[in-house]
């Protein structure tokens, strides 16, 4: 105690009554020196006292209890084992099953626990199928699995296969039938980006599922929502997991449950989209590919979600096999793009009513202003020309006329006389160049041009002044719907849907209502206005009076020719080959370079029950091409007339006067 | 050439401990060994882990070459930074597992109160150092707030263990810096005193787990769990262990976190009391190395930073495996050098340059 009765002396000594640190006030290094070694040697002695009591107790562990925990090591059989919850139904508006699980066997494998892992599947191969792409997919899953987890060989076996292996059994340690659920989707292709699939668990969805704090509520789970509903509904439809007790064999293998408690099921999905509908809707598109999304304008249900081509979510369930990969992957028909949400197109003539109301609201055009349209547009002082679809020009142009015949040079004008500013802040309140907010992921914002964005989008160091200056012209090719402009055809259908219900728009949504698989209780999803768009009625009165003129006696009239219903829509064309002023001719230029076509549209006119976009990719113009389809969709929500309306007259021989421009 | 080559491995090698170093690298190749047993032999586990050991050992390089009164320097700063990255966690950070420990720097996530285990000891340090021969109870009040600031911060998100461990790291500063002994038995009596109060202020699952502590068949398959899971497989591996990648307890998945907090269960599973024995000799070995690097260090600030990262590894070692062994309750501490993560293993050998730059910038600043 030597040490501590100096130390005591020391700071009495120092004269400082109050002082927490006793050696302190002795200056000499030495005696400072002298205090830490002496404090370090207090410390040494510690830790020498605890390492012997760690020492001590790993000797009563391992050596005094050895006999008694190596009887609990070789009694351990008490297991918890998590039990999956059955994964949400996913179903249409009226309650048509498009997505669901079911309970299968499967032929698992862990790797760690086989020898040699080529010879074990060739001898499984004479107790059960084993396909080459079995393999395939077996070699890619044990490439890509980090934890020597169980893998799975053979999936949804018969009943057969099960018992062939149980008699084979003792022949493959390592090797276990396990019951496994499943997911099935009924209609494969059909509304395929909208449903999505779910896959095995990966890296990315393990920090995901991290984040949301769900570790422990997905041990056990292997698959995981991946696109669409499946994945931005995961939450919903994933459900809780239960636990079991259960005695297990010396080799692991469960023999007895204990207790359990069960799991609860992920909850129900009931969509917006009608599954007929959309059967309607992908049929009208035959081989062509495109998109079309169908919204009811009073709450944002979509009716129906087209991206076609589609692909099969079926096949990805297991991990999807390299060759069907590579087809659908490397297709130039791009059948894993969601078009609705991530297709940018230039809207073409389609923003010319939208245009038009904006023209309106801000006091530049009045209805009954007329233009004189002599074939083209001239920007003062430049001679290039703008020219109109029509040769020759459409004579005088008002705003009603021009909506209905689509006249360009009308548009030219109303652009020279806005500024794109300006008229970029009154087209972003119907949502154009945003996400809509729709409930699957990947949404693409699309383009809405104006002086801050061109400035934004050519910053980098290889533009100059020159490319990041906005120039009359690109205002006057954002006057129809051509240069800088690229929406999305989510967007032009919720813009559309929002002129249908008078300017107050719906977040459309694709889920309706999520019914708790607990409680049995329903919560709708959305059902309050996203905004309300400050329009004047007359204004309003004109535009929806000025598209119900396009299908009556415009370019979409041969299309709409004798509906039961009255509808409003509109055309649009976007180029994507430029032309240089000569005359665009469809049979000159390659399939793949040909314009895109447009329409959007609402009915019926006086109370809009159903109101659509539709984008057919390299179809031509807007009225042959896209028209049709969106009659169908019409004819069928509206009147469930299910047959096909006779083929539209072909350009060649237009119904009526008005010529096939848009 | 040959003389370039030496060149280079003088650069490389003169602020190197030896003996610390193979110290050191002897105990992560135990690590090495026991992780891929641990994760049922996945190399992917163990080359990661490997990486992160290389970046380590650059780090302990730069450190080591760093004179201790550049430290110093940095002291004030590194510790303002630790306490706003803290603050900020505490704003927005990002929550895993429960507990709101991450930032999200947009590349990786980074877990600041990782940073205060090293700024916290470095400021204490360097403020004795400054205040040196003058220090009076305002001192001890204010070196005092210094530690509850970032321990109350950590505690809060909530990570006890790491609070407690910081709490440790500053504490041991004081006592080196010759903290009255009649104060420390005050804060012992006023710890136990306090301590049925703090049980009541925590967390649902820390009060479990020291409940649990207390009583293990409270819960057996709960919290319970891991604690008498442990003890059976470092009881069932007796004196010469059950051999590598060869015990049940770690295979049949019995063990939980085994390549993490619990991986000395593993090791003593497989090992027995002659491979426990054996580690603990090395930590034995780094320790006394890292007292007699201090009880040499030259400057105030240099003694002080060394024995305080000197008694880190030790407490960190003690814990850990006292924690496995059923000791002290279950508190979410690797194993130092052993342990599976990242960020343990780089704070380590950055403690461990720390106790090299002090043993090699000594001669320099004797006068």
């Amino acid at each position: 105690m030597d040490w501590l009765n100096s130390h005591a002396r020391g700071w009495r000594r120092s004269g400082n009554a109050m002082s927490a640190f006793g050696s302190r006030e002795l200056r000499n290094p030495d005696r400072e020196v002298f205090f830490f070694r002496r404090r370090l040697s207090v410390a040494a002695v510690l830790i020498f006292a605890a390492f012997g009591g760690l020492l001590t107790r790993f000797f009563y562990l391992q050596v005094t209890q050895h006999k008694h925990y190596e009887t609990l090591a070789e009694t351990n059989r008490i297991a918890i084992v998590p039990i999956v919850p059955n994964r949400g139904v996913i179903t249409d508006r009226n309650g048509v099953v498009l997505a669901e699980s079911y309970s299968a066997y499967t032929l698992e494998i862990q790797p760690a626990r086989v020898r040699n892992l080529d010879e074990t599947i060739d001898a499984l191969g004479q107790v059960v199928e084993v396909q080459p792409r079995d393999r395939k997919r077996f070699r890619k899953l044990l490439e890509e699995s980090k934890n020597f987890e169980s893998l799975p060989l053979r999936t949804r076996l018969s009943d057969e296969e099960v018992a062939r292996f149980a008699v084979n059994r003792y022949r493959f340690p390592g090797v276990e039938i396990k019951a496994r659920l499943f997911r099935q989707y009924p209609f494969a292709e059909m509304a395929s980006h909208v449903i999505g699939y779910i896959g095995r668990i990966n890296d990315r969805d393990v920090s995901r599922i991290e984040d949301w704090d769900e570790t422990t509520n997905y041990k056990g789970s292997d698959y995981i929502g991946k696109v669409g509903v499946e994945l931005s509904y995961e939450r919903e439809l994933h459900g809780t997991t239960g636990v079991e007790e259960v005695e297990v064999d010396a080799g692991g293998r469960a023999v007895r449950t204990l207790s359990r408690a069960p799991p609860m099921s992920g909850n129900d999905l009931r969509l917006s989209l009608d599954i007929k509908l959309q059967e309607v809707a992908e049929e009208a598109f035959g081989d062509r590919r495109g998109a079309l999304v169908a919204i009811d304008p009073a709450n944002g249900d979509v009716l129906a979600f087209v991206s076609k081509p589609g692909f099969d979510p079926n096949l990805f369930v297991d991990g999807i096999d390299p060759a069907n990969w590579e087809i659908l992957n490397e297709s130039p028909d791009k059948p894993l793009l969601n078009r609705p949400l991530r297709g940018a197109y230039p809207p073409g003539s389609t923003i010319k009513p939208f245009l038009a109301l904006g023209a309106l609201t801000s006091g530049k055009r009045t209805p009954s202003q007329a233009i004189h349209d002599p074939g083209f547009f001239q920007i003062a002082g430049q001679a290039h020309r703008f020219r109109d679809d029509k040769p020759g020009g459409h004579g005088t142009v008002d705003m009603y006329k021009s909506i209905v015949v689509s006249c360009d040079t009308y548009y030219y004008m109303l652009a020279n006389d806005t500024d794109i500013d300006e008229n970029a802040r009154f087209l972003s309140q119907f949502g154009f160049g945003q996400r809509t907010g729709i409930d699957i992921e990947g949404e693409l914002t699309g383009v809405l041009p104006s002086r801050a964005w061109k400035r934004n989008r050519f910053s980098a160091a290889q533009y100059r002044e020159e490319h990041r200056k906005w120039y009359l012209g690109d205002s006057i090719s954002a006057g129809i719907g051509q240069g800088y402009n690229a929406f999305t055809p989510i967007q032009l259908a919720h813009a559309i849907a929002t002129i249908a219900n008078n300017g107050v728009s719906f977040r459309p949504h694709l889920v309706k209502t999520i019914r708790n698989a607990g409680t049995g209780a329903v919560t709708e999803v959305v059902r309050e206005p996203e905004r309300t768009i400050g329009l004047r009625p007359e204004h309003l009165a004109l535009i929806r009076n000025a598209l119900v003129g396009v299908n009556k006696e415009g370019t979409g009239a041969t299309a709409f020719r004798n509906t039961a219903y009255v509808s409003a829509g509109k055309t649009g064309t976007a180029q994507l080959f430029s032309l240089k002023g000569e005359k665009y001719s469809a049979s000159r230029v390659d399939e793949r370079l040909r314009d895109h076509a447009w329409f959007i549209a609402y009915a019926p006119a006086d109370k809009p029950r159903i109101a659509l976009a539709v984008l057919v990719e390299n179809g031509g113009f807007g009225a042959q091409a896209a028209a049709p389809v969106a009659r169908q969709v019409m004819d069928y929500y509206l009147t469930g007339d299910q047959k096909k309306p006779a083929t539209p007259a072909p350009a060649a021989a237009p119904a009526d006067s008005e010529d096939e421009s848009d | 050439m040959g003389h370039v080559l030496a060149q280079i491995w003088e650069v490389l090698t003169r602020r190197i401990d030896g003996f610390l170093f193979a110290i050191a690298l002897s105990i992560v190749g135990v690590g090495l060994i026991t992780l891929f047993s641990a994760t049922d032999q996945n190399v992917a586990r163990v080359s990661s882990q490997l990486g992160s050991l290389g970046f380590a050992l650059v780090l302990m390089w730069l450190v080591a070459n760093v004179p201790p009164q550049s430290l110093a320097r940095v002291a004030v700063p590194l510790y303002v930074v630790a306490v706003a990255m803290l603050i900020a966690v505490a704003m927005f950070g990002t929550v895993v597992n429960g507990s709101r420990r991450w930032l999200n720097l947009g590349v990786a996530r980074f877990q600041p109160s990782e940073l205060m285990k090293v700024a916290l000891p470095l400021m204490l340090a360097w403020y004795f150092q400054k205040f040196e021969g003058r220090i009076r109870w305002k001192d001890f009040v204010l070196t005092a707030i210094l530690i509850a600031v970032p321990v109350y911060l950590i505690k809060r998100q909530p990570d006890l263990g790491t609070a407690l461990l910081i709490g440790a790291a500053g504490f041991y500063i004081l006592y080196l810096a010759g903290l009255s002994w009649k104060i420390i038995l005050g804060l012992v009596i006023v710890a136990g005193a306090a301590a049925p109060l703090v049980l009541q202020h925590l967390h649902g699952y820390q009060r479990e787990r020291i409940l649990t502590f207390l009583d293990p068949s409270r819960d057996p398959l709960g919290a319970g769990y891991h604690a008498t899971q442990a003890s059976i497989a470092l009881g069932s591996g007796g004196v010469i262990g059950k051999g590598w990648l060869n015990g049940t307890q770690t295979h049949l998945d019995f063990l939980p976190e085994k390549h993490t907090d619990f991986i000395f269960a593993v090791f003593g599973e497989e090992f027995g009391l002659i491979g426990a024995a054996l580690l603990l000799l090395l930590y034995l070995l780094l320790i006394g190395r890292g007292m007699v690097i201090a009880a040499n260090a030259s400057t105030l600030f240099a003694r002080l930073v060394a024995g305080a990262v000197t008694l880190m590894f030790f407490t960190y070692a003690f814990v850990n495996m006292g924690m496995v062994s059923g000791l002290l309750p279950v508190v979410g501490v690797p194993l130092p050098l052993v342990s599976f993560g990242g960020t343990a293993l780089v704070s380590l050998f950055i403690g461990l340059g720390i106790l090299m730059s002090v043993q090699s910038h000594r001669k320099l600043m004797n006068t």
